[in-house]
């Protein structure tokens, strides 16, 4: 019952952890609960992981299609400025 | 995004200089867009809070007080005008998405206990799986999506985070931590199962 008391207990440190922002005593307390918690060292791992593939999926500089940013500047009264880089 | 914007200047903008409000919009339109298509799903819906994001930028750039960075305050705008888009569009869902902001994470617990991080990195990031991970994205409550886009996929800090959708730095952690758990599962129940084919 500890064991899983533990577990739903650190739940609420591992975004802070995996940020690196969890204060020191807490962050002592998760990693010596993760040394014997094999459940919980898993769930600190995949959603590292999961924070990992969203950055590098994005990794990309965000791009607007051309006819999307055509309408854009037409909304905007800023069609005098299409050629990229003008102004 | 904030690199590019500081060169863009402030007192031309609000002296109404167009040629420097363009350079804005190209500046945020790529981010911007991305963060409304997103948020909802629907290039169509993606490309009106674009488009209404850059002209209430227009409309109050000369009120624009400098709070927090210029960037910040375009997210700012876009987050809200994705928000009433999705409360318009389904509000069937959106009205449920009422939970408390407190230590509560009963609903959030793991189920999932695969160790998938073992996958090789050219399998983690096939088309397919950018689809499961844009699919996940979609699953999560309004409230939560933002966040984590924010956060997450455009890399605004936890202040930022905050500033932009004037909320507690506290409610950010919270809801950020939710959506990271939900995603989590979700993952792993993809995850596990391309596991599960390799070793058969």
């Amino acid at each position: 019952m500890k064991h899983k008391h533990d577990c739903t207990h650190l739940l609420g440190s591992i975004s802070d952890y995996v940020d690196g922002e969890l204060d020191e005593a807490l962050c002592q307390e998760l990693e010596q609960h993760l040394a014997e918690c094999p459940d919980c060292r898993v769930v600190v791992d995949t959603t590292r992981k999961t924070v990992t593939l969203y950055h590098e999926s994005t990794a990309e500089p965000a791009q607007v299609p051309d006819d999307v940013r055509q309408r854009l500047f037409k909304c905007l009264n800023l069609e005098d400025y299409l050629k990229r880089g003008e102004g | 995004m904030s690199e590019v914007f500081t060169e863009i200047s402030l007192q031309a903008l609000q002296a109404g200089d167009r040629a420097e409000f363009a350079r804005m919009v190209d500046a945020y339109s790529g981010p911007i867009y991305r963060l409304a298509l997103k948020m909802l799903g629907h290039e169509q819906d993606a490309e009106d809070v674009l488009q209404n994001t850059f002209l209430k930028a227009l409309q109050y750039i000369g009120g624009f007080e400098g709070r927090s960075s210029l960037s910040t305050w375009l997210y700012r705008i876009a987050a809200n005008e994705a928000l009433m888009l999705l409360r318009k569009k389904r509000p069937e869902i959106e009205m449920t998405d009422t939970e408390p902001e407190d230590e509560d994470l009963s609903d959030y617990v793991p189920t999932q206990f695969v160790d998938w991080c073992c996958l090789p990195e050219d399998e983690m990031l096939t088309a397919e799986a950018r689809m499961q991970l844009d699919r996940a994205i979609q699953i999560l409550p309004g409230k939560l999506r933002i966040v984590f886009l924010l956060r997450d996929i455009e890399g605004l800090s936890i202040q930022e985070t905050s500033q932009a959708l004037n909320l507690s730095e506290t409610a950010i952690k919270t809801r950020l931590l939710r959506a990271r758990l939900k995603l989590r599962e979700h993952l792993s129940a993809y995850y596990g199962e391309r596991l599960a084919q390799r070793s058969e």
